[in-house]
Formats: C-alpha cells, sequence, structure tokens
C-alpha cells in the first residue's frame, strides 16, 4: 500500500519503459559483442597470431622450446637441439631433402617453419608439469607439427631428379594430401647461415632457395592438351568424330605447328593425338575453340587466381581472352603461348582427374600434437570443388591410360596396375630447347597417388620425366 | 622464486577481478542495506590487492623505484578522494564509486606499463579532476534552473566544437581535425561537448513532445553530428547521434523516432562509404585486414595478434609486446589489456563497465524530474555506447572509430570528461535522494495527522 501511494506522488511525465528498452538493448549488444570475443578466442586466434607480421614470437620463444615438425610416420624432419652452451639451434635430420618444403627457421623462417610458426611456438598441454616449469623459469614442449610427407617417397624423389634442376609434386587425390614436393637446385638447412651469403648472391643462377614445385611457373607444354581436349569435348558432343591428318608440320591462322622432332603422326582421332602428343591435332583443335569459354574453363582449374590451399604459391596464369587474337590460339592450345603453371597446380590437375572431378585442397600439415601426443587439432580434408563432371574424368582417364599403353609414357606400362597419365616437352626459349613434364596418377582404377614431375631444360618428357615418375609409382605402389 | 612470485600473482590477479566483477552484480540482486555494503567494502579491498599486486609486477619487471612511489601516491589519492567523495556526495552510489575506482586504476597500470611518464601525466589529470568535480553536487543543488537553459546548451556546444576550426588554436591528429591547444596543453572539445550536448538534449524534450518542436531540435541536433562528421570525428558523431536517439526515445516513447534515426543513419553510413576515403579505409581493414595489413589494416591487425597471443591468461604485465600495437595506451588499450592481463580480465572488464551502466540507468529510473531522468539517460548511453566503440573496434566486432575506453585509456580530455559524466550522475542522484526524503517526510507527516483526526 505504502509503495503505491509512494509512486502516485511522483509526478514524472517521462515513462520509464523506453529506458527499460534501451537498457535491454545495450545490454544484449554486449552480450553479443563477448560473445563475438569468445569465439574469437576459441576458434580463430590460433590462424590469426600465425601471421609472419605478429611481432611476439621471440617472446614466446623465451618460454617456450620450438616444437618438432614430423614425416607422417613420425619421422623427425626437424627439431630443436641445444648445445654445450645452452643455446639452441634447429636441427633438420635430412638435411636437403626437405629444405623447401619444410622450410628453415633461420635467416627468414620459410615452408612450414614459416606457416607453423606461432604452433611450433606454443605449449598446448596445460598440465601440472607444464605449470610447475612455467612456475620454475623453465621452458616448457611447444606443440608438433606432423605433416602429410612420406619419407620414402620424398627421398624417392629427391633421387630421382638427381643432379638435375627441377620440381616434383605428389598429391593423394582423395584428400589432397601432399605426400611428396621436392625442388631442385637445393641446399642443406642445416648449413644455411654458413652458406648464406653464396645462397643470396646465387652467383650461377640456380636459385636454390626457392620453391620450384610452388613458386615457379613454366609452360605447360603438352599436358596442358588435356584442358584442351577437355573443352573440345564440352563443345562438340560428336568428339568422337574428330579425325586430322598430321604430317608433321602445318599452318594454322597463319602460325607454324610442328610435331615434336617432325614426327608424322598420320591420320588421328582425339585419342591417339594425345597418346601421341600430335601438336598438329591439337593446334587445329585450338582454331575451333570458343576463346571465351575456354578461358572459363581454365579459370575454373584455377588459372588467374590464388590456387585453393594454405601452401604459399604464385599464381598460375592463362593469357587468352575473349578479345584474343586468333593467332595466339593455336600456341596456347598445345600449352606453349603465355600459359604458365606451378608444378604444384599440374599436379592438382591430375589429381583431380583422379578423384573423379573434385579438386581437393592440397595441405601439408596433417595435425598438430603436444610432446604426450595428444592431439591439439586435427586437419581434415577440404573440397575446393566439383570442377569435371564424372564422365568427363573417367574419359580423360581413359585416354590418360592410353597415353601409357600405347603413347609417350609406354614406359610406365610394365607395372601390375594401370598407370594414366600425359607428358609434355615445354618449350621455353627460341633454340627449341625443353622442360621436361609429366603429370598422372596410379592406380589408374583407384588412384592412390597424383603426381607432376618438371625436369628442367632436359629435352622431351618420355625421356627425362617419366623415368622420375617411374621411380615414383615405385616407390609408393610397388611393381 | 621471483618466477614463482610472477606467475601466481597473474593469476591471482584474475581471480581478483573475476570476484570484483561478480559482486557488480550480485548487489542489484541483494536487499539488505548491510549485505550490500559489506559487498562494496570487499570490493574495494579486491581493488586495493589488485592495485598492489600489478604494481608489484611492474616493480619486478622493470625494476624502477619509480613504480613504487607512483603506486604509494595512487593509494593515497584513492583513500582520500572516496574519503571525500562520501562526506561531499551524502548517499551516492557506492558501486559507481567503486567501479569508478577500479576503472581508473586498470587505466594507471596500463598506462604505466606502456609508458611510465604518460600515467604521471594521466594521474595529475585523475587527481585534478577528481577535486574539480567535488562541486559538482553544489551546482545541481543550488541551480535548479539547469534544465531551463537550453538554448545556452545549443550555442555554447556548438561554439565549442568550431573551436577546432579557429586557426592557430585547432590542430589536427591521426587524421581528425579534433583538438584545440591551449598553453601548450591539448584539449579535444568533442569530449566536453558532448556533456553539454546531452544536456541540450535533455533540456528541451523534457519540455515538448510536439512533433513540430521535435523536428526543430532534431535539426540542431543534426548540427553536431554534422560538425564532427567535418572534423573526420567520425566515433565522436556516431556517440552524438545515439544519445541523441536514446534521449529522444525516452522522452517521446515512440520508436517510430529510431526507426528513423537509423534508416537515416544506413543513408549517411552510405554517402560516407562513398565519398570519405578514410571511413573506406576503415572498412576495408574491418572487412580483411590481413591483405592492408601494410596500410589501413596495420592497428586492427596488430590488435588482434596482440589479444590472440596473450589468450586468456595473457602474456604477464611487462611480458607482451602492446607497443606494437598503435596508440596502444588510449584508442587499443583494451587489446593491451587483454594482451598482458588476459582474456577472462578483459572480459571481466567489460563486465564492470556494464554493470557501471546498469546502475546508472537504475539511477535514470528513480530520477522524479523529467530533465535529470533524460541527462541520465543521455549520458548513461554516452559511456556505454563508447565503450561498445572501442572494444568492438579493436576485437574486429565493428570497425574501428578511434575512441577512448573511458576512465582507462590515456587522454586528458576524455578522462576528465568522463569523470564529470560520472559526478553529474551522481550529483543528480543525490538530489534526488534527498528531495524524495524531504517527500517521504512529508507524506509521512501527513499521514500521521491522517492518523490522529481518525
Ligand atoms: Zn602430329
Amino acid at each position: 500500500m505504502k509503495m503505491n501511494k509512494k509512486k502516485t506522488l511522483q509526478k514524472s511525465v517521462v515513462s520509464n519503459g523506453g529506458i527499460y528498452a534501451i537498457t535491454y538493448f545495450f545490454v544484449l549488444l554486449f552480450v553479443v559483442m563477448v560473445g563475438y570475443y569468445v569465439h574469437f578466442m576459441v576458434f580463430e586466434s590460433k590462424d590469426v597470431i600465425n601471421n609472419s607480421y605478429n611481432k611476439r614470437q621471440d617472446l614466446l620463444a623465451e618460454s617456450v622450446v620450438r616444437g618438432k615438425i614430423y614425416g607422417a610416420g613420425k619421422e623427425v624432419l626437424a627439431e630443436t637441439k641445444t648445445r654445450g652452451d645452452g643455446t639452441e639451434y634447429r636441427y633438420y635430420p635430412y638435411g636437403a631433402v626437405f629444405c623447401h618444403v619444410v622450410g628453415r627457421s633461420e635467416h627468414g623462417k620459410t615452408g612450414i617453419e614459416l606457416s607453423e610458426n606461432f604452433n611450433l611456438l606454443t605449449c598446448s598441454n596445460k598440465s601440472i608439469g607444464t605449470l610447475w616449469n612455467e612456475l620454475n623459469n623453465k621452458k616448457n614442449p611447444g606443440d608438433s607439427v606432423v605433416t602429410t610427407l612420406d619419407v620414402d617417397l620424398q627421398k624417392a624423389a629427391y633421387e630421382a631428379l638427381g643432379n638435375r634442376k627441377g620440381a616434383v609434386v605428389a598429391l593423394e587425390p582423395s584428400t589432397g594430401k601432399v605426400l611428396a614436393m621436392v625442388s631442385k637446385k637445393d641446399y642443406d638447412p642445416n648449413e644455411v647461415s654458413e652458406n648464406w651469403e653464396s645462397l643470396t648472391e646465387d652467383a650461377d643462377k640456380e636459385s636454390r632457395l626457392m620453391n620450384r614445385a610452388t613458386q615457379f611457373t613454366y609452360p605447360p607444354g603438352s599436358t596442358f592438351k588435356l584442358l584442351t581436349a577437355l573443352e573440345y569435348v564440352r563443345e562438340n558432343k560428336k568428339y568422337e568424330d574428330f579425325t586430322f591428318d598430321c604430317d608433321g608440320q602445318e599452318i594454322f591462322s597463319g602460325v607454324k605447328i610442328n610435331c615434336y622432332h617432325g614426327s608424322e603422326h598420320g591420320k588421328v582421332d582425339l585419342k591417339k593425338a594425345l597418346a601421341k602428343s600430335c601438336n598438329g591435332a591439337f593446334a587445329k583443335i585450338g582454331t575451333e575453340l570458343n576463346f571465351k569459354k575456354f578461358r572459363k574453363l581454365c579459370n575454373s582449374f584455377g588459372f588467374n587466381t590464388e590456387l585453393p590451399t594454405d601452401l604459399v604459391h604464385t599464381n598460375s596464369t592463362f593469357a587468352l581472352k575473349a578479345s584474343s587474337k586468333k593467332e595466339e590460339m593455336p600456341q596456347t592450345a598445345i600449352g606453349q603461348g603465355d600459359t604458365l603453371i606451378t608444378p604444384l597446380h599440374n599436379a592438382m590437375i591430375a589429381a583431380t582427374i583422379a578423384n573423379k572431378g573434385v579438386m581437393m585442397e592440397p595441405y601439408v600439415v596433417d595435425h598438430l600434437e603436444t610432446e604426450e601426443e595428444e592431439i591439439v587439432s586435427q586437419k581434415e580434408p577440404v573440397e575446393a570443388g566439383r570442377i569435371l563432371k564424372e564422365k568427363e574424368a573417367k574419359q580423360l582417364t581413359d585416354w590418360m591410360k592410353n597415353v601409357v599403353d600405347k603413347g609417350t609414357a609406354s614406359a610406365l606400362s610394365d607395372f601390375d596396375y594401370s598407370v594414366a597419365g600425359k607428358t609434355g616437352s615445354a618449350e621455353f626459349d627460341s633454340k627449341k630447347s625443353s622442360h621436361a613434364w609429366f603429370i598422372g596418377f596410379a592406380p589408374a582404377d583407384h588412384p592412390k597417388i597424383a603426381i607432376a614431375v618438371i625436369v628442367e631444360g632436359a629435352g622431351s618428357g618420355s625421356e627425362y620425366a617419366v623415368p622420375v615418375a617411374k621411380k615414383l609409382f615405385k616407390n609408393y605402389l610397388g611393381n | 622464486m621471483e618466477n614463482i612470485v610472477v606467475q601466481v600473482s597473474k593469476y591471482v590477479i584474475i581471480f581478483l577481478v573475476m570476484v570484483y566483477s561478480l559482486y557488480g552484480f550480485v548487489v542489484f540482486r541483494v536487499r539488505k542495506q548491510e549485505t550490500k555494503l559489506l559487498f562494496y567494502r570487499h570490493q574495494m579491498t579486491l581493488m586495493y590487492l589488485m592495485h598492489l599486486l600489478c604494481y608489484l609486477l611492474l616493480f619486478v619487471h622493470f625494476l624502477d623505484v619509480k613504480y613504487i612511489f607512483l603506486y604509494l601516491v595512487q593509494v593515497v589519492f584513492f583513500g582520500v578522494i572516496t574519503w571525500v567523495y562520501k562526506k561531499v556526495y551524502r548517499n551516492m552510489s557506492l558501486l559507481v564509486l567503486n567501479h569508478m575506482c577500479f576503472l581508473l586504476s586498470v587505466g594507471f597500470v596500463m598506462i604505466a606499463r606502456i609508458n611510465l611518464a604518460l600515467a604521471i601525466r594521466q594521474f595529475v589529470m585523475v587527481a585534478a579532476g577528481m577535486s574539480i568535480c567535488l562541486v559538482v553536487p553544489f551546482i545541481i543543488e543550488k541551480f535548479e534552473g539547469l534544465g531551463q537553459l537550453g538554448w545556452g546548451y545549443a550555442i555554447a556546444g556548438v561554439a565549442l566544437l568550431l573551436t577546432v576550426f579557429v586557426p592557430g588554436l585547432g590542430v589536427s591528429k591521426y587524421g581528425s581535425r579534433n583538438w584545440i591547444q591551449v598553453a601548450g596543453i591539448g584539449l579535444q572539445p568533442s569530449e566536453f561537448v558532448k556533456i553539454i550536448f546531452v544536456l541540450f538534449a535533455a533540456g528541451f524534450l523534457s519540455k515538448t513532445k510536439k512533433f513540430k518542436n521535435i523536428v526543430k531540435i532534431s535539426c540542431l541536433a543534426a548540427v553536431y553530428v554534422l560538425i564532427l562528421v567535418a572534423e573526420n570525428d567520425l566515433g565522436g558523431a556516431l556517440i552524438f547521434f545515439v544519445a541523441y536517439l536514446s534521449i529522444l526515445f525516452v522522452a517521446t516513447g515512440q520508436p517510430a523516432y529510431i526507426l528513423a534515426g537509423f534508416g537515416g543513419f544506413a543513408s549517411a553510413s552510405l554517402v560516407a562509404y562513398r565519398f570519405f576515403g578514410h571511413v573506406r579505409t576503415r572498412v576495408e581493414a574491418f572487412r580483411d585486414p590481413w591483405s592492408t595489413i601494410d596500410a589501413g589494416g596495420y592497428q586492427v591487425a596488430n590488435s588482434l595478434f596482440a589479444i590472440g597471443t596473450g589468450g586468456w591468461f595473457g602474456m604477464g604485465l611487462g611480458k607482451g609486446l602492446p607497443t606494437s600495437i598503435p596508440v596502444s595506451e588510449s584508442d587499443f588499450i583494451f587489446s593491451a589489456i587483454s594482451e598482458e592481463l588476459g582474456g577472462i580480465f578483459a572480459i571481466c572488464l567489460l563486465l564492470v563497465c556494464v554493470s557501471c551502466f546498469i546502475m546508472f540507468v537504475n539511477i535514470a529510473i528513480k530520477m522524479t524530474n523529467s530533465f535529470y531522468k533524460l541527462t541520465a539517460v543521455g549520458l548513461s548511453v554516452i559511456y556505454i555506447f563508447q565503450i561498445f566503440l572501442t572494444v568492438g573496434g579493436a576485437i574486429k566486432f565493428i570497425p574501428s572509430t578511434g575512441v577512448t575506453l573511458p576512465l582507462v585509456s590515456y587522454g586528458g580530455s576524455s578522462v576528465l570528461s568522463t569523470i564529470i559524466l560520472f559526478s553529474i550522475i551522481q550529483g543528480m542522484y543525490v538530489l534526488n535522494q534527498k528531495n524524495q526524503q524531504q517527500n517521504n517526510q512529508q507524506q509521512n507527516n501527513r499521514l500521521d495527522r491522517q492518523g490522529e483526526k481518525e
């Protein structure tokens, strides 16, 4: 009663309803904002802070021993050791074999050492033991990175390239796991400080510090004919009726096109043209293609844009567009011209065909774990998208099998399983010297590995890239 | 041993702050006056302990005796100020006083961590401000006609805002022309005009509900906002705008005004985005700070690095790298706190701010005089919305607008105007309590007399 009376005495002309509404509004706003903050801390902060611009790494290194980097079978690829005087150094047991993909942590971090820098310097194991270390000013072990890299395969690829310049990329088609990634010339990350001057001077133009597999772009040469063939299939329902009479040399749109070393392939259909890598046939196809559609197809494969991967890479370029001149087409159709591609990207194209048309995002870090092998975060395969219809992928696979059975990659036909592939010899200067390419996958029916091989300035793909591929398949799948 | 102390202190500080902020909400549910007082005393103890531990950590880290001196002076300051305020502001809200001291102490610690010289200057400003504001309850009580000065506020506010355009007086800072230089001291007029603006809006809107008048008043308010936009002070413009909308909404009870306001805001934002390069830069930096990290995104990216690297428990005072965030001592102090004192601490700090806001609103609800009620609403909204802008900007919840965290951030104008804001609310509360007590007494007397008659 008394309360009521008191209220009637108040003579406020402004009601409090609006004030309540405003209060609820702002409290709600803050609840949402705190929710966002928590979300950031839990889900995003790990990726955010693992950025080379974040200058706090040295602070973390004061209380954490940088974690190890492992191969897929838990082989140590990089670890931190302590010298007699207490100073730390990074040790790479395989020397130069993993120098580009694992990278280095001195003289500018690269590779996994860079991309996982903060994770390696974070101790996710919050136990009494680590708390005790913290209290006693002792360093805690940082999290370890377990990669997708197959050490045996990597070594095989490293040895197969021998002393030549080039690169090998091997992917698991169904997941996008990077099984091997080798780039030559190489360097020993254990001795990078001693050799730093000569490495950066690069007097012999060997670019040892560069990862050719992801950072160098090359003309794709005849490996590109797969995409030309695909575009032809898409534009012509009766593509199987295609024929061409090859006499080793012909002029298309005013451009002279030779078949490799002037070979005459005679009458070829699409399947045979691909198996023999007939330049004339594909230049002819090129003159019939719709520029705009062809560019769209190449863009869908990842040309002219970031590739769907966290790996640091250079973008591939496909220069032809709707407004291009006719004269550009014959060269472009056979993978010459202004088209440029990274070995990683070419491996992704092979893997996409192998995976029935679905491109997977390539990744090299499988999971992070604490020193007690507790998993901190696990990478799940991510689909980048369906690029090809299943039917189209099957058609390309059949043709690529034929390349191995009856064509330029016949050296791969004596395995117990069938291999699908395409060779390439990409001319890169007017002297007709060429890079040797091979892309392919095996077993052709249930692909477990897709690869791209390039050997710089070697000659034909059949002669120089196929033998490298053969060693890889043999190592990974047996005879 | 030293390290054990440092590490344990880190966790103890977080614990203290958690309990402190919890009290900030529990007191709203407590009815008994004695329990409330007990909780307030606990809060003060927790605040003093946290302040002590933080300075201990700073001293251990920097090994500079100046920190001990600064600490001692500040303890004396807090002791004196709470004692005097309780005398001058009779029946004031002790919760608001506690929160004020708590937020000031967090600011003192963090600014001292970032730059000792700035911390000393900040402390002098705070001490001066707190002393000056002792006259506020006196003014409120003596000048009952404060609500009648609508035109006076309007003209004074606009005039003050325009000082930044006076040649030789106005200065540009961080791309905004919103500073003046008087006798070697830099001042940000908009910080003080905020309060005059609220008085102006409350003064007019407490007297009229006629549509025609409201249009006139709104046009006048728009002048303020446009001047701020012209100064490139977008954060300030937003704060004025939201404060005005809130006062208008409470005064009229018409949601339509809010809708109209937001409609106007949306179109104004689009125009600003199209025509102002610096607006686009901010929005780009918000959308994707990573690709513009070398330019516009640098601040936000570094703020997120700081918050993320600090994690829930923080790097420890002195162990982080807050100086890598541009203006970490003012606009981005929330990130610095989050980095070194931890995410839990940062959230507790926000809870304290929200508790403070709820208490402000409680005071507004209790006000019987419309002018005071609307003033309290306007000031509460200015307070909470500014926090939303600065914290939201630092964590990339919204584009950053470059405003300070009230009472915590470094900056004389900011901290002075916030102290005035707190004092006005407290002063009005004191007056209201007094009037109510008198009313109650009269009423009781009347009831008594009625009783006698029957
Ligand atoms: Zn031919």
